[in-house]
C-alpha cells in the first residue's frame, strides 16, 4: 500500500502521522528545526519561506495552544494563515467533512492543518484534496499526532544528543493519546532501545509489544534508570467507561513526584505535552523542577511546526 | 415453458452430483437430470458447455433496503439476479421493523411484483426490535416469516431473552441471533488488537462475542432447547465455542459472512471505511478458524450480508461511516475463491451457498431433484471481471472488492424455471 504521505519522489507531501516515515525524512524535519530555532531569536522573526501560501487552521476539535503554534509557525514563514474553528455543532447541522474541504478548497487554500476527533480523518481528506494540497494532522483522535511527536524528538536529541542508548517512559493515558502514538512510533524509528508503556491495564491499547514497547503496569518499575520520562495528561473528557475509580487514586499510583523521579536516572528529563493536570499525573514540584523541559518543548514545537509546513509546501504535486 | 438445458456441468451439493448432465425444465420444476425425458419438447435450449450449473443461491443475509427506501426492493433483487441468487433471507432492521404482519405482507406482494429472487423475511423477535416486548412472532409467522431475529447484538435484557427463546420454542419457531454483547462492544468499530491498537480507533474485544455465546446457549438450555442460528461469526474462540455446543447436542447452527472468509483487520490499510464492517475483520488467526470451521461443518453456511450503504455513508472518516458492504453480486466468485483456496471441492463449497444455507433456512430449495422448483443458477466459474463499483447492479456501490479482479460470474439465473437474469 502506498503510503499516503510520500508523493512519488519519496517527498514528504502529507504529514499524517509518524508511522511508517522513513527515518531520513524524521532527521530531515529536525535538522531544519535546528535552523528555525535561530530564526526565533533573531529581531525580525520571519523569513518569506510561505510567502502567498494560504494555510488554513481546520480545527474540529477544540484547541487553542496547538492551534496557536500552528498560527505562529506559518506567520513566522510569511504564510497568510485562516482560523476555522469547526465545532461539532456546525458540523452535525449537516455539512459533511468533504464538503467542508471542497468549499475552503474553492475559497485557494494551499495548506490544511487539521485537527479532528475521530482517528483517520486526516487520511480521508488527503484522499480527496486536489493534488497541489497539503495536509498536516494537528491531531486526529486516538491515532496520531504527528508535529507532537517530532518535537518530542527534537526536545529528546537537543538534551540527550543521541538516541541509540536511552530508555524512555511514557505513563498515563496511553489508550487514549495520539500523543503517546506518535512518540512510540517516533522513538522506535530513530532508534531507542527501550521505549516503555506506563500505566494500568484499563489504560493500555493492545498491541504494544507489536510496536517495540515493553509494558509496565507500575510507575516504579517503568520508570527505573529511565533517561526520558514522558508523562501524559489524563484526559478525562476521553475515558467512558469505568477505566479508573478518581484522579486521586491515580495520583497514588502514577504521579510523578520528586521521591518517585529519585528511581529514573539523576540527569534523566521530565516531558509533558501540556496542558498539565498537576497533582492528577505529575506533582508541582517536578513540573517546575530542575529536570522538567515542559515548557523549552513549547518553544520546540513552533520551530518543528515551521520545518514541517516549509518541508510540506517545498515537495512537488502529488502524482 | 420447457427449457432444455444442455452440456453444462451439473453440481448439486444435496446429493453429491457432479458431472457433465442435461438438466430438463417443465412447468416451472425440474423435470429430469440427465436422460432427456421421452417426448420432451423444449421451447428453449440453453448451451451450457464450460458452465456450472447449480442450484441457485440461498443467501441467509442481504438487505432489501424494503421498507424503507421505495422502489429499493426491485433494484437488490435484480443484483441478486446478477449474483446468482434466487433466495433471499431479508434481515427484520428495515425501516420500519418487519415487526408487523401488514408489513411482512406487502414486502411479500413487492417481492412477488418484483419478480427476482425468492424473499424469506425474517421476522422482529421484539417489538420494535427494541429489545423489551415480545413481537408476534406466531401471528408473523403465519404471514411467511421463516425465524425471527434481533440484530446486531443480544437483547440488552437477558431475561427477555430467555422468555423470547420460551415463547418461540412453544411454537418450534427458530431464533436467529447476532453473538454479540453490546455492553463489551460499546462503540468499538474496529477489532480489538494491534491493528485498532496502532490505529487509535476503539475496538470490540473477542469477549463481546463468547460472552455472547455462553449467554446463548446458557439460556437455550435454560428454556427447553429452542433452535438457534448464530448470525456472522469473527473470531476462532467463538467458532470454537459453537463447535462444542454442537457436540453438545444444542440444536445450533451458524454462518459467516463472506468477507470474513478472505479479510482480516490489517486490510484495513490507512482507514479504508470500505473495511468497515459489522463485526468487524478479525486477525489471520480468526480467519484461519472460520475457515476450518467452515470445512469442518461448524459453519452450516456462507452468507453475503449484503448492505447497501449510502455513498455519503462511507466517505467519512472510519469510525463514523456506515458499517456494511455490497456483496450479493461478489459472492459467488468470492465462494469460489475460498473453494479455490481452500482446496475444498466445488460440490462441497457450493453447498455453504445452496443445501446447507437452505438447512439453515428450513425451506425445500437450494437443490437439483426432480420435482424441485427450478431454482438455478448457471456459471462460468473462471471467466475474470473486475469490480466497478458503478458498474453493479445494487444501489449499494461500496465493497472491499473494488477494483480488484475476481473470478467466476453468472450467466443465467433461473426462478421457477423462468430465467430471470442472462447475462450477454
Amino acid at each position: 500500500m502506498r503510503n499516503p504521505q510520500l508523493n512519488s519522489n519519496g517527498e514528504l507531501h502529507h504529514l499524517l502521522t509518524i508511522e511508517g516515515l522513513p527515518r531520513a525524512i524524521i532527521e530531515r524535519i529536525l535538522t531544519t528545526a535546528d535552523s528555525f530555532i535561530n530564526v526565533a531569536s533573531r529581531e525580525v522573526k520571519n523569513v518569506p519561506l510561505l510567502r502567498g501560501t494560504a494555510v488554513f487552521n481546520l480545527f474540529f476539535e477544540h484547541s487553542t495552544r496547538t492551534r496557536t503554534t500552528f498560527e505562529i509557525a506559518a506567520r513566522r514563514l510569511s504564510a497568510d494563515v485562516f482560523n476555522l474553528d469547526i465545532t461539532r455543532s456546525s458540523t452535525s447541522k449537516g455539512e459533511s467533512l468533504l464538503d467542508t474541504i471542497n468549499n475552503l478548497t474553492a475559497m485557494q487554500a494551499d495548506m490544511f492543518v487539521v485537527r479532528h476527533a475521530t482517528s483517520g480523518a486526516p487520511y480521508l481528506i488527503a484522499q480527496h484534496v486536489a493534488p497541489h494540497i497539503h495536509v498536516i494532522n494537528a491531531g486526529d483522535g486516538r491515532h496520531a499526532h504527528p508535529t507532537q511527536g517530532l518535537l518530542d524528538m527534537y526536545t529528546i536529541r537537543h538534551y540527550k544528543r543521541e538516541f541509540a542508548n536511552l530508555r524512555v517512559a511514557i505513563v498515563g493515558d496511553i489508550l487514549h493519546s495520539r500523543v503517546a502514538r506518535s512518540d512510540i512510533h517516533a522513538l522506535t524509528t530513530l532508534g531507542v532501545p527501550e521505549v516503555r508503556a506506563v500505566g494500568p491495564l484499563t489504560l493500555l491499547p493492545s498491541g504494544l509489544e507489536e510496536m517495540g514497547v515493553r509494558v509496565c503496569t507500575r510507575l516504579e518499575e517503568g520508570i527505573k534508570d529511565a533517561d526520558v520520562i514522558i508523562m501524559l495528561r489524563l484526559q478525562n473528557e476521553r475515558m467512558r467507561g469505568a477505566l479508573l475509580p478518581s484522579a486521586q487514586e491515580f495520583f497514588r499510583n502514577y504521579g510523578l513526584t520528586p521521591d518517585k523521579l529519585r528511581l529514573a536516572k539523576p540527569d534523566a528529563i521530565v516531558m509533558h505535552p501540556g496542558p498539565m493536570n498537576r497533582g492528577v499525573e505529575i506533582d508541582s514540584h517536578v513540573a517546575d523542577g530542575a529536570q522538567s523541559v515542559i515548557l523549552p518543548q513549547v518553544t520546540f514545537g513552533i520551530a518543528v511546526r515551521m520545518a514541517v509546513l516549509s518541508i510540506a509546501a517545498s515537495s512537488q504535486r502529488m502524482q | 415453458m420447457r427449457i432444455a438445458i444442455r452440456n453444462g456441468r451439473v453440481i448439486d451439493p444435496a446429493s453429491g452430483h457432479d458431472a457433465i448432465a442435461d438438466l430438463f425444465i417443465a412447468d416451472g420444476r425440474i423435470a429430469a437430470i440427465g436422460a432427456e425425458p421421452p417426448g420432451f419438447k423444449a421451447d428453449r435450449t440453453i448451451d451450457a458447455h464450460g458452465l456450472i450449473v447449480a442450484p441457485g443461491l440461498v443467501d441467509l443475509c442481504a438487505r432489501m433496503r424494503e421498507p424503507g427506501a421505495e422502489g429499493a426492493l426491485k433494484v437488490e433483487m435484480r443484483a441478486a439476479l446478477a449474483g446468482g441468487v434466487t433466495g433471499v433471507v431479508c434481515p427484520p432492521d428495515t425501516d420500519p421493523p418487519l415487526d408487523e404482519p401488514g408489513l411482512v405482507r406487502m414486502l411479500r406482494q413487492r417481492s412477488r411484483e418484483a419478480a427476482g429472487a425468492r424473499l424469506y423475511p425474517l421476522g422482529a423477535l421484539t417489538a420494535g426490535l427494541a429489545g423489551e416486548a415480545l413481537a408476534e412472532i406466531e401471528t408473523l409467522h403465519e404471514v411467511g416469516c421463516v425465524a425471527f431475529m434481533h440484530t446486531r447484538a443480544l437483547p440488552h435484557d437477558n431475561s427477555v431473552l430467555l422468555q423470547a427463546m420460551r415463547y418461540a420454542k412453544t411454537f418450534d419457531l427458530p431464533l436467529w441471533l447476532r453473538p454479540v454483547e453490546d455492553t463489551l462492544a460499546g462503540s468499538g468499530v474496529a477489532a480489538a488488537g494491534p491493528v485498532a491498537g496502532r490505529l487509535g480507533l476503539p475496538s470490540v474485544p473477542v469477549a463481546a462475542e463468547t460472552v455472547a455465546l455462553h449467554t446463548v446457549f446458557e439460556l437455550q438450555r435454560a428454556a427447553g432447547n429452542p433452535r438457534v442460528h448464530l448470525a456472522r461469526l469473527s473470531s476462532a474462540a467463538g467458532v470454537e465455542l459453537v463447535r462444542r455446543a454442537k457436540r453438545d447436542g444444542l440444536p445450533v447452527t451458524a454462518d459467516v459472512g463472506i468477507h470474513h472468509v478472505h479479510l482480516i483487520d490489517v486490510d484495513i490499510g490507512y482507514f479504508d471505511s470500505n473495511y468497515r464492517l459489522d463485526p468487524p475483520l478479525r486477525s489471520q488467526r480468526d480467519r484461519d478458524a472460520i475457515v476450518a470451521g467452515l470445512a469442518d461443518g461448524t459453519i452450516d453456511a456462507i452468507c453475503s450480508d449484503h448492505t447497501p450503504v449510502g455513498e455519503d455513508d462511507k466517505l467519512l472518516p472510519f469510525g463514523e461511516a456506515a458499517p456494511g458492504a455490497t456483496a450479493l453480486e461478489t459472492l459467488l466468485p468470492l465462494v469460489l475463491k475460498w473453494a479455490g483456496r481452500a482446496k475444498v471441492p466445488l460440490v462441497r463449497a457450493l453447498g455453504k451457498v445452496t443445501s446447507d444455507a437452505a438447512r439453515v433456512l428450513g425451506e425445500p430449495t437450494g437443490r437439483l431433484a426432480i420435482g424441485a422448483k427450478a431454482d438455478i443458477v448457471m456459471f462460468d466459474p473462471s471467466v475474470p471481471w473486475r469490480v466497478v463499483p458503478e458498474a453493479l447492479v445494487s444501489d449499494g456501490k461500496d465493497t472491499p472488492f473494488a477494483g480488484h479482479e475476481l473470478e467466476g460470474r453468472a450467466r443465467f439465473t433461473l426462478v421457477g424455471g423462468e430465467v430471470r437474469f442472462e447475462r450477454r
